[in-house]
Parts: structure tokens; sequence; C-alpha cells
């Protein structure tokens, strides 16, 4: 039973790639090679190829899951995928790369630690490469690993690599990446995915699986500003009254102070409760039920928070916007809009730029549309209790729900006011 | 809520009914009782007696109570459509899953809103692994239907099917029965659900057999294979 721990550690990553980059075929040969693949999977995959009349399965296949996407060979939807070695588990979002899809990659690289960026060694650095790198970046993804693949299409060669690289390197100077690797693999031949393989010595550095065993991301997690939204209120009896919700960010101790936010009113945590007993402290990402020592109004969307480490409150904020539906966004027109636990009206109040996601630049826009970003001013009904998104991911994020269809129609992220945002290519 | 398509295991109801009486929990039991009696997977074939006991059978009891949202235990991992859904799904009001068109879900944040007439599935377990149940089971030290466990039990070959042999199976010419040490890793409708040899006898024994074995687990469940999309298109029909 030595690999018995429940609580293994988790890696969550994002894969992006430009169509026919060998991004299914790196992810079926992962799966493949960490038995993350069933054997009858494989068989179905097998049969398919057999009645197209191909020799052996493409492994790309064990990836693309619904009907349409495997008899057009793209992917759509972002697709979750799961594997473990005897160091971690994964979850993979393997993410569509096409403009047209662009929402779903914002979808999949919401929720992880790294970015994989898959690049053709024979095609270089796309329009597509620059577009997805942008996102993940403005998703503040802390790692990114670019993938150069097709390595045996190129003959192995340094210079190609290099030359990549460097292109890379070139077009991301302004963008702020806290981590960024390169690393060429040839995924069909295996070369540099699980074994070394001998055809690239000149590279010294990690395997593609050893990578992802050893990528440090404990320390991306935020544990010095406490947050804890209320999801709901726990009354048993009348001589108990807890506060259940998640710490997304933070430590607490029982005897803290703390303060209720957006309201303002000062109290004490008395005790922090579980299924398993009182803690005498906790932090994130635990799901706990706090106890105080006075008896104040406290709802759904409220926010707790120690006294000497304040969040921001405003009904009118910067943000980026992502828009996800067909019907463009009209200013002015009231959405809900839902951030942490709470939910209130709001409205884009002034659109101050759209981002071309290819070429970075900002451009003058009276609306946005399917899969455009952009740059905006929102105002709320309720003042809403937030930390910019670089700083806290879980306080920093929002959805916005169009109360007739109830669509979610955009994802934003909150931005200093007088911040300004990663641009490659002012006009 | 329980959709009873009248082929469940006896042992999966004897627990079901014991546990709703321990934890005086108020059990729903829908049967589609049209079809109940003359619906079988041998005389319609599996998939119209799944669409009507099963998946209208839970429409019909959906709507007809008002439930707004049905929480399932349904994984991403387990087959290859289900990688896609959501973990708030949303159903229109015909029960319907469109694949192609579904909410995005970013961060934890979760559209909840339903119109009159729609729903939503709930897969709070959509990120887990058969392993992360196991474990979980383990750790916090849940009963589970003993099916789970192997014991050498009466049973038919049936295809490549084990079938346990009951109220529901009997064997057919050219069939017989005979003892084997089996157990089942997914329980459906007695029918149409697999065993597999196994002598996982204990919570353990299954966690590292899990470590070993190399079929997912809905292989066993004959329903999934009818065609190369069928689970992708027993969901756009509103199956869980």
């Amino acid at each position: 039973m030595s690999e018995f721990v429940m609580d293994k550690d988790l890696l969550k990553f994002v894969t992006a790639g430009s169509i026919d980059d060998g991004k299914s075929t790196l992810i079926g040969k992962l799966l493949y090679e960490t038995n993350g693949v069933y054997l009858d999977q494989y068989t179905a995959i097998e049969k398919l190829a057999s009645r197209k009349g191909m020799e052996k399965p493409e492994l790309a296949l064990i990836v693309d899951g619904l009907k349409a996407e495997r008899e057009q060979g793209i992917t759509i939807d972002v697709a979750y995928r799961y594997f473990s070695t005897s160091r971690r588990k994964f979850i993979i979002a393997d993410s569509p790369g096409h403009i047209q899809y662009t929402r779903n990659m914002v979808t999949g690289a919401s929720n992880v630690d790294l970015a994989v960026i898959l690049v053709d060694a024979r095609k270089g650095v796309l329009e597509q490469t620059r577009r997805h790198t942008f996102l993940v970046t403005l998703l503040s993804i802390p790692h990114i690993l670019v993938v150069i693949n097709k390595m045996d299409l190129v003959d192995y060669s340094e210079e190609v690599f290099e030359k990549i690289r460097e292109d890379y390197l070139g077009f991301t100077s302004k963008l702020q990446i806290h981590d960024l690797q390169f690393m060429p693999i040839s995924a069909l031949n295996g070369d540099m995915i699980v074994e070394r393989g001998s055809n690239m010595d000149w590279y010294q550095g990690r395997t593609f699986l050893n990578f992802l065993e050893n990528i440090n991301v404990a320390s991306d997690r935020n544990l010095i500003d406490f947050r804890f939204p209320v999801q709901t209120i726990i009354r048993p009896n009348l001589d108990y009254r807890g506060y259940a919700g998640k710490i997304e960010s933070g430590v607490i101790h029982a005897g803290d102070d703390i303060l209720v936010l957006p309201a303002g009113i000062k109290s004490r945590i008395k005790s922090i409760d579980t299924f398993g007993g009182s803690l005498e402290y906790a932090f994130a990402p635990q799901s706990v039920v706090l106890t105080l020592y006075d008896e104040i109004d406290i709802s759904r969307g409220d926010i707790l928070v120690r006294t000497h480490n304040l969040p921001e409150i405003k009904n009118e904020f910067e943000a980026e916007i992502c828009w996800m539906v067909d019907t463009p966004m009209v200013p002015d027109k009231k959405y809900l809009l839902k951030h942490t636990s709470n939910t209130t009206m709001a409205l884009i109040k002034e659109i101050r730029y759209r981002i071309n996601i290819n070429t970075l630049h900002r451009e003058n826009t009276k609306t946005l549309g399917l899969n455009e970003i952009g740059r905006v001013l929102v105002q709320t009904q309720k003042p809403i209790v937030f930390d910019t998104y670089d700083r806290n991911r879980a306080l920093g994020c929002f959805i916005m729900i169009d109360e007739y269809t109830n669509d979610t129609v955009a994802a934003g992220i909150i931005w200093h006011t007088s911040g300004s945002l990663p641009d490659a290519g002012q006009t | 809520m329980h959709i009873d398509t009248s082929y469940k295991f006896r042992e999966m109801i004897d627990f079901r009914d014991n546990i709703a009486r321990e934890l005086e929990l108020r059990l729903i039991v829908y049967s589609f009782e049209e079809h109940i009696g003359s619906m079988h997977p041998s005389k319609y074939g599996m998939e119209k007696c799944c669409r009507f006991l099963k998946t209208q059978a839970l429409l019909n009891a959906i709507s007809g109570y008002g439930f707004d949202a049905a929480m399932g235990g349904a994984r991403r991992e387990e087959e290859k459509s289900r990688a896609k859904e959501r973990v708030f799904s949303f159903r229109d009001e015909f029960g319907s899953w469109n694949p192609k068109n579904q909410r995005p879900e970013l961060w934890s944040l979760y559209n909840t809103k339903v119109n009159k007439n729609e729903s939503v599935r709930v897969f709070p377990l959509s990120n887990w692994t058969e392993l992360d149940i196991w474990q979980y089971i383990s750790r916090e030290k849940i009963r589970v239907v003993p099916l789970y466990f192997a014991k050498i039990r009466k049973i038919i070959r049936r295809g490549s099917l084990i079938l346990l042999a009951d109220e529901f199976n009997s064997p057919q010419q050219g069939e017989k029965t005979e003892d084997l040490l089996v157990r089942f890793r997914t329980l459906g409708c007695s029918p149409c659900s697999g065993a597999i040899e196994s002598n996982a006898a204990t919570v353990e024994d299954i966690i590292n057999e899990i470590f070993a074995i190399r079929y997912s687990e809905r292989e066993n469940r004959a329903i999934d294979h009818d065609s190369d999309s069928s689970m992708e298109q027993k969901k756009i029909e509103g199956y869980f």
C-alpha cells in the first residue's frame, strides 16, 4: 500500500496548441505511458483505426471525446483527463486552440497551475502561439512550458530549437511571466516524453513527465491574505450559529480579530469547526465553519477578513473581460455579476479598449462580441469586496450572467484601476 | 430520489432501503409504471429499455416533482463524452444535453440559474477518479453495497459479460449457471451490468486492484457499447 496516499499532490495544467501540432498525440502518449488509458478505451480506438484502414491506432483519438470532434479531428470543448504517477496526480484541461473557441480556452485555463503551449518545430511561433500565450498570461498562470514538438521532422536540430526559443522570448519580453521554460520533444517517437531517447543529447533539461512531476506549485498558493466568503449560515439550534465557507486564501486562528465586509463590523473567531471536530487554525483551501464571539448580522456573500489585511471595497472597478456568447455585449445593460458567493447587478459603464488577441494591440470599440477580450469599467449595484486578480485569483475573478437567457455571458478579471495591462504592441 | 427500473440488483435495493431507514430520510422511488413489466432489454434492445425505464423515467420524475437540480456521482474519467461534462450541467425543457453549447465554467464560479421547466444535473465528483472514490471510502469508512466485494456468486456467462444469476437473469439455451469468484465495479441494472473476476474482498483489496487494473469501469456496462458514441447520444436524450 505504499502508493496509497489519498491527498497525493495534485497538478492541474492546461494544454494549448495549434492545428496539427501534435497536442492530442502528446496527451495520448502521456496517458498511454502512465497507464491512464484503459484497455477498453484503447480497444475502441483500435477498432476505429481498422475501420479507417490505418495501421496503428492514433493515440490522439483517446483524447477527442465528442462525435463531431472525432469526425473533424479537432478539439472544440475543453476535455479533462486524469492520470497519476507514484509522485503526483494530474488533471489535464485539454483546450482547443482555434480562435473560434477562445472562450473554451479561457475556461480551461482558469483553474490551472501550469500552461503547456505546443509549437510545431517546422512552423515555429505562429499567431496562435502568441494568442495562447497572451491568454495564459491574462489569466496569470504562474508557470508556462513551451513544448517544441515534431523535433523528429527537423532532424532534432538544436539550432531550430534555439531559434524558436529566441523568437518566443522576443514577443513575450513585455508580458509578465513568472516562470518560463522550453523543451524539445517528439510526441510521435516518444523522445523526451517519458524517456530521454538518444536523439537530443544536446538538451540537458528534464523530460516532459519528469518536469510535470517536479514542478513546484505549492508556493503559488496565497497563504497571506485571509479571505473567507460566507456560503451559508448553519443554525441547528439557538445555541449555535456558524458561518460555512471555503477559505479562499490565507490562514485563520481561533481568537483572531476579524472584520465582516462590506459592513465593516468587528468581531473575533470563537471556533473553527469541521465535521471531524474543531481546529486551532485553518488555511486555504479548507472548507470550515467559523463561529464568532459576537452576534452580528452576516449573510451569504459577506466576506470575513483579518483586521490588519484588507481587500478593496468598491462598486466601480476596472476589469478585463472575455465575452462568451454570440449576442454582443450591450453597454449600460444590467447583467448579474457573480463574484465569490455574492451575486449583484452590474453594468459595463465604459469599454476602454478591445485587445486584438493576435497582435495584442489595443483597439477602440463600442461593444464586445463572442471571444473578444476588452478592458472595461464595471459598475455594481452593491459594493463588492475584492483583491486584484494577480494578488488573489479567487477574490479577483467574476462571471456575468444574462438575466433573461441565464447564459454565462462573460468572465472577468479585476485589475488595479491605475495599473496597465501587459501589452506587447501599444498603438 | 431513486429511479427504479425494476431490474436493479436486490442487494442494491436492500442497501438503499436500509440507509434511508437508518438516517430517517424521505426516499422517493419513481418507476415509469407504464413500461414496467413489458419493457426488457432482451425484447426491445438495451438502448430502448434504457431510454424508457431510466432516461424517460428520470425526466418524468424531475418535472413531476419539480426538481431544479439532480445530483449524481458521474465522473469525467468514466467515459469520453463525460470528459466534456460540466459540474453544473444545464438541461433544457426536454432534459437534453447540448454538448456543443455548454455554459463555460471558470474558477469556482458556477452559474446555477434555470428557467421554469429547465433543470441542472450536478456532478460534484466530476474530477474524482475511481481510485479517489475508493481511497475516500477507505478513509471515511463509508458503507457500500456488498456487490462491490468479491464473493463466490452464481453467474451466467453471456457473450463477454458475466451476469449474476438472479431473479432477472436465468440461463438461456446453451448457457448454464456456475459458481465464480466475482465482484462488480459498477452497479446498474442486473441484465446489463457485468461482473469482473476478482478476489478483492475488502476496500483495501479493491484499491490495490485498481492500481493494477487496465479496464475502465463502465466497460462492464453493456449499454455504453451499442455504438462508438452511445453515451454521448444517451446524454443528449437526457440520460444521467
